[in-house]
């Protein structure tokens, strides 16, 4: 039987912090920065949980994971059964528990974050899945089969992902289309390997697979096959095809050579595996001196994936100021500690280069911040004659991305906005033609993997509803 | 894994390949392009449909070996099957009746306007077709070119066969002597396409090229292949591979496609000395 401590000793307790990859060697290798809880610092974080009544972190989970559940399980140190609870709604776990935003999420609603110390959930989601995965065990099929409903999803991304798990679980058949050559979207073309290694993602797509879902690869919804073809031979569709398109800043010598978009970048290195190469035959370009431009997320995993593969020098170019940074904020420390430079108040308005089309700088105005915009954050305004150049061979536009029109083109009677995105029922997730549903990236925009989650699990539920309802796109 | 059905050497450079794509062969359309990959640690590379055969789900490609991936391709035979093989990708060529329309091809180039050729012959277009090459044996496709061009002509550089000199001297010609022409399609290496349209230039004629940029993925997502036409950028992928000639900046198009050449050559090295398929170094 776990051992009860006593309030007053949990409040006293410090949240155990996660061991770390050193910064100067981590800087070397594409290895995960995190190195996780032992079972022991598991066992301790998770005791320092209240087990409150009305637990509030349950809120800030899209997943819909049973929080204070799973964590009594690993205080009773039966990690199998925490893993199961959390399976229970969440397929994900190993990929949830390493890039979720927790301190947006679950852990700002944790009672201790009054403390400055709330519960280490992600870490502890990470613990318990890559315990089960050491220790193979897996979550239960479900004996229920439900003949002769098909559904087809578009992207296996997080959100095709868990919407295809979530019904299978069910019972319904599903087949996921994917574009590229692996399963993942995001996980595998845009998320860096130092932050979530591609082995754990295959083997959780491995287990959503085990769960009778089928995966085809190489196949372009809207080239090689249509939305409504696809329509006509399964009962309900899940569109998550994700954003996709890069965007650029639309500047003078954004051709050059040695510009990347992002998607680019990040592609090159972490799905084709480009830093391995020769031994993988991708090349990427990579010079002294780095400029990422933008401060999110993926700028963090640019800038920080330049310096791995040899930058010099790598700069984060920021048209506002530290305060309105919208990467989150570990990101920007581990961005920080490995001598990542930040530049603030900087905007590129040229990208100079050489008679080769080589980079040689980057024209930048400084900026002030004015009066707040619509987003509520101060707007940087450029200030007059006060342009400069900064000295790098290779940029990198990280300013997020819009809406590719590839699969929106073969759904006819599914509507977008004026961005491109799918106009969906907030709700259900239901499209404007009954039978095809949207979620992720294609439908928010550029957003996190878990908001990707959370429409996975509600599609999928509005989708059993419409088949078990006697809904069919075939009717 | 898809199969190779089909291979041919067509000279000592270009091969054809018939690679087993049902899905693709029963959409691709004239102009529209595949990305292929060889094995799990290969890269993605783009090549333009030469031809489909779609009552037996077939697609062919035509490539000259320019590097590793191009040469470790060759190496491969009938019944041996690719990592990865995706399309139809790009928008299809405009096929319309245009009245007299010329092709012309150069290198691998002549196979990608094969299937225009034809297309474009079909809908009634009168289609006289221009191949160049070299020399005679460096020549390709000449017989399935015929079958599908009103009129063929023939250049080599070094007037081994046809008429001796370059596509473009034989266009102007043309070009001079017929002002009903309306369109041109110019397909091959990036300096021919180029030095097409300089020649079309001062005609009342709409040329059409088609772009063969570095890509990753070829569905828009990465902008590998972006290039600038009429001052605007665009992605060669999902705006093209098509383009007016006439508005593609070609320097920027040329230096873009030669910016990972120091790493290509470190790669095509690397597996000459590791392949048996060189002998040369290291033996006395």
């Amino acid at each position: 039987m776990a051992e009860m401590i006593p309030t007053k000793e949990r409040m006293k307790r410090e949240q155990v912090a996660m061991p770390e990859q050193e910064a100067q060697e981590r800087i070397h290798n594409f290895q995960e920065v995190p190195l996780g809880y032992s079972s022991e610092q598991a066992i301790y974080e998770a005791q320092r949980c209240l087990q409150c009544k009305n637990p509030s972190c349950m809120k800030g989970c899209p997943a819909e994971i049973n929080i204070p559940r799973f964590i009594q399980k690993i205080v009773e140190e039966d990690f199998q059964g925490a893993y199961l609870e959390i399976l229970k709604t969440d397929n994900l776990p190993a990929i949830t528990g390493r890039v979720c935003p927790q301190e947006e999420q679950c852990q700002k609603y944790c009672v201790l974050e009054k403390k400055k110390k709330p519960i280490a959930i992600g870490r502890l989601e990470r613990f318990v899945a890559d315990w089960a995965r050491k220790n193979k065990v897996h979550g239960k099929l479900s004996t229920n089969i439900i003949k002769g409903k098909k559904v087809a999803i578009v992207g296996s991304g997080p959100a095709g992902l868990t919407c295809a798990a979530d019904l299978a679980k069910l019972g319904y058949q599903v087949t996921i289309f994917e574009a590229l050559h692996k399963p993942g979207g995001v996980l595998v073309y845009g998320i860096p390997e130092f932050r979530l290694p591609k082995s754990i993602v295959e083997y959780e797509v491995k287990e959503i697979e085990n769960l009778g879902v089928k995966v085809v690869t190489d196949i372009v919804v809207g080239a090689a096959i249509s939305v409504e073809e696809l329509a006509q031979e399964y009962d309900a569709i899940f569109l998550a095809n994700g954003a996709g398109a890069p965007r650029f800043m639309n500047i003078p010598g954004e051709n050059l050579n040695d510009v990347y978009s992002a998607n680019e970048f990040l592609t090159r290195s972490n799905l084709m595996k480009a830093y391995a190469f020769p031994e993988y035959d991708t090349p990427i370009k990579i010079g002294k001196k780095a400029a990422t431009i933008g401060a999110g997320n993926v700028a963090m995993d640019s800038a920080r994936t330049a310096l791995r593969l040899g930058a010099e020098k790598s700069y984060i170019i920021y048209r506002r100021s530290r305060k309105e940074v919208p990467a989150r904020a570990e990101e920007v420390h581990h961005a920080e500690e490995e001598g990542v430079i930040f530049k603030f108040l900087t905007l590129p308005i040229k990208v100079l280069g050489d008679e080769k089309g080589n980079v040689i700088g980057m024209e930048c105005l400084k900026m002030e911040l004015g009066e707040p915009d619509e987003s509520g954050r101060r707007r940087p305004i450029p200030v007059p004659d006060s342009n400069f150049v900064i000295e790098v061979d290779m940029v990198i536009d990280a300013i997020g991305t819009s809406a590719n029109p590839i699969v929106a083109r073969s759904a006819p009677g599914v509507e977008n906005n004026q961005w491109g995105y799918f106009i969906i029922n907030e709700e259900t997730k239901e499209t404007t033609r009954a039978g095809i549903f949207a979620g992720g990236d294609i439908v928010r925009g550029s957003a996190t993997v878990i908001s990707a989650v959370g429409d996975g699990k509600r599609a999928a539920r509005s989708i059993a509803k419409f088949l078990s309802s006697g809904g069919s796109l075939k009717n | 894994m898809y199969q190779i059905i089909q291979k041919e050497r067509l000279n000592e450079q270009i091969y054809s390949m018939w690679i087993e794509a049902p899905q693709i062969a029963s959409v691709v359309q004239p102009g529209q392009f595949i990305i292929l990959m060889i094995k799990e640690k290969g890269e993605r590379i783009p090549l333009t449909v030469a031809d489909f055969n779609r009552k037996e789900g077939l697609i062919r490609i035509v490539f000259q070996v320019v590097g590793k991936t191009s040469e470790e391709l060759s190496t491969l035979s009938e019944g041996d099957g690719l990592y990865s093989f995706i399309g139809p990708l790009g928008k299809k060529t405009e096929i319309k009746n245009y009245g007299t329309v010329i092709n012309v091809g150069g290198g691998t180039g002549i196979a990608c306007i094969h299937p225009i050729a034809r297309a474009l012959k079909e809908a009634g277009n009168q289609v006289i077709s221009i191949i160049g090459a070299r020399n005679k044996d460096l020549l390709i496709m000449e017989e399935e070119l015929k079958k599908v061009s009103s009129k063929l002509i023939i250049t080599t550089d070094d007037g081994s066969y046809g008429q001796k000199g370059f596509v473009t001297q034989v266009l102007k010609r043309l070009l001079e002597e017929d002002n009903s022409i309306k369109k041109v399609w110019a397909i091959g290496p990036a300096i021919m396409m180029k030095v097409t349209c300089e020649t079309t230039r001062p005609f009342p004629v709409e040329t059409i090229v088609s772009l063969n940029s570095i890509m990753v993925d070829g569905t828009g997502m990465c902008g590998s292949c972006r290039v600038t036409i009429g001052g605007e950028s665009k992605f060669v992928c999902t705006d093209g591979p098509e383009f007016d000639g006439q508005l593609v900046d070609w320097e920027e198009f040329m230096n873009r496609l030669i910016r990972y050449q120091e790493a290509e050559k470190k790669s095509w090295a690397i597996y000459h000395k590791e392949s048996h398929h060189c002998h040369c170094e290291g033996r006395k």
